[in-house]
């Protein structure tokens, strides 16, 4: 199987420090895969160096089977769309012409989509649930509506893998939960998801597999209840923490 | 598509009233004339050889100051930034105010250019990641008074040392006296900036996400920071070689335009245009008709109106915390 997107011994370094290293990982198709760890573990940079936002300082990584960084914008658009992790929408444009963005690398721009750009906008807006706020301007929604909306525009990308910095961060759970149904879909259509979370027990219920991380390297690997030991977590967090299956749904619960 | 899409509507009605403002600035002035179109000698030179040149060089610059401002804006993020503000304006004015002075007056337009380009890649430089928009304004403000002082210098120095009158019309601006060249000297440069500018519109639009996305959608920054820094060099160096600096034009126009076609970037683009001309045609009818014994300058004018706009969007941007 060929991976969407894998890390070979990757390492990166910013302004001298070591942020991560040592770095190996691979999202499939079919595949979602969670980045855990504390704050400052290096998640961000993980998702950035996938894309071919920052140089690696060693090792590897293919996008679709290329080093991002030589490929074009464009060219990497159309292999995955990511989500920052404080997307913004400098100008309050309307939900609709933010999502209608997601179709740049197709050639769409807001004013100008042809049918299939408008059929893939209708459908993300429709997966996120903001059918009724497609003409609302972006400074004139809830937090929760705006970070659904660039989830919109990501999906809207219809690229084979989505990368997404802490998607669910400020959702409520069932918002959260909503999210996560949508990565599922998005993996059983044969297509890879990679995002970071703090939030565990989502992870665990919607990863096929999960990396721990820990100031830039793997604390842990693989299937969530698995690799989410209570000596993996305790050591990534710094704090006696496990996984516990509540009525049939995992949960983290630290001391 | 859902959202009122009156771009066209706003694009009319804008080039309607350029079209006004100009027929108004051939008839209204010091002189009376009841009728521009009358064929006597006395009323053929005076709105045909001066009222119409210097009304289209006022469109032209005010058009070319519009322009290069919404698209300073769209780039750095910033609805505080024009060529006035960031120093493009005072950098191409030290540049004529050199060739001028030191007898290379036929260059004068290209070294406006070309300081207006230097200041341009300076102030991007300098400004991409700055954080907040009054952060960028203030590397602006630097940057200008630099060229303040410096224009100040070379005249000084100059082998035909200028009179102070030279400082005021560079730094005031004006477009009293201008002819037809002077218009299409303006005119030209409007042309190719324009140009570029417009190649722009998508990366500018993309830019709406900031940048790391703007880059993941598919956007080519680089591309698009070149167009925009290379058309607002070439729009602020041809009307300021023309009419030296006139501020705040290129805040004002996409400011009020907003307000009509939304807040899209690539939207903003030509009605910003239509816009800054009308804007300063008004302007220079109402220098013209101010019963004042010298004339006011027009980049006078144009501050008393762009200022408070500049103040209050910069009072609304702080009051939302979109400040550092």
């Amino acid at each position: 199987m060929s991976a969407l997107l894998y890390f070979e011994r990757a390492a990166l370094a910013l302004g001298g420090r070591s942020v991560f290293a040592d770095f190996s990982l691979a999202v499939g198709a079919d595949e979602v895969v969670a980045l855990l760890g504390p704050n400052g573990a290096g998640k961000t940079s993980v998702l950035r160096a996938g894309l071919g936002l920052v140089p690696l300082a060693a090792g590897a990584v293919r996008l679709g089977g290329d080093d991002p960084r030589g490929l074009s914008a464009q060219a990497r658009a159309l292999r995955a769309a990511y989500l920052p992790q404080h997307p913004q929408a400098i100008w309050p444009l309307s939900v609709e012409a933010l999502v209608a963005l997601g179709r740049y690398a197709h050639g769409g721009a807001p004013e100008r989509l042809s049918p299939r750009d408008q059929a893939a906008v209708d459908a993300a807006i429709e997966a996120c649930g903001l059918g009724a706020l497609r003409s609302r301007r972006m400074d004139r929604i809830s937090g929760g509506e705006e970070l659904r909306a660039h989830l919109a525009r990501t999906l809207a990308q219809e690229a084979p893998l989505l990368v997404l910095d802490e998607p669910t961060a400020g959702l409520d759970p069932a918002q959260a939960i909503g999210v996560a149904e949508i990565f599922r879909k998005h993996a059983e259509a044969g297509g890879g998801v990679l995002f970071s979370t703090h939030d565990i027990a989502l992870a665990a219920r919607v990863a096929h597999r999960v990396t721990l991380l820990r100031e830039g390297r793997i604390v842990a690997a693989g299937a969530p209840e698995t690799a989410l030991s209570e000596a993996a977590l305790s050591e990534a967090y710094e704090r006696k923490g496990k996984l516990v299956r509540v009525e049939g749904t995992l949960t983290a619960m630290f001391e | 598509m859902r959202r009122p899409n009156n771009l066209g509507a706003v694009v009319f009605a804008l080039t309607a009233l350029s079209l006004a403002a100009l027929l108004a600035a051939l008839w209204l002035g010091p002189v009376p004339i009841a009728d521009p179109f009358a064929d006597d000698a006395r009323t053929r030179a005076i709105v045909w050889e001066v009222r119409l040149p210097r009304a289209l060089t006022a469109w032209l610059v005010g058009a070319a100051l519009g322009l290069s401002g919404a698209a300073l804006q769209g780039l750095l993020r910033n609805p505080l930034a024009d060529a006035g503000v960031l120093g493009l304006s005072g950098f191409a004015a030290l540049g004529a105010v050199i060739a001028f002075a030191f007898g290379f007056s036929a260059f004068a337009p290209f070294a406006a250019l070309a300081f207006a380009l230097a200041a341009a890649i300076l102030v991007t430089a300098l400004g991409w990641r700055a954080r907040g928009p009054a952060s960028l304004a203030l590397i602006g403000i630097g940057l200008s008074s630099l060229a303040g002082g410096l224009i100040a210098l070379a005249l000084n120095l100059a082998p035909n040392p200028g009179a102070l009158s030279d400082l005021v019309n560079w730094t005031l601006g004006s477009v009293e006296g201008r002819s037809l060249e002077d218009a299409a000297l303006a005119g030209s440069f409007l042309l190719v900036g324009g140009a570029l500018i417009f190649a722009s519109a998508r990366g500018l639009q993309a830019l709406t996400l900031g940048e790391a996305a703007a880059a993941a959608i598919g956007a080519d920054l680089s591309r698009t920071r070149a167009l925009v820094v290379l058309g607002a060099a070439a729009c602020a160096g041809g009307a300021t070689a023309v009419a030296g600096v006139i501020g705040f034009v290129g805040v004002a126009a996409p400011h009020f335009v907003r307000a009509m076609v939304g807040h899209d970037p690539a939207r903003l683009l030509l009605p910003s245009a239509l816009a800054g001309g009308a804007m300063l045609v008004c302007a220079d009818i109402a220098v013209r008709l101010l019963p004042t014994d010298t004339e006011l300058k027009l980049g006078v004018a144009a501050a008393l109106i762009g200022g408070p706009v500049f103040a209050l969007i910069a009072a609304r941007l702080a009051s939302r915390g979109g400040d550092a």
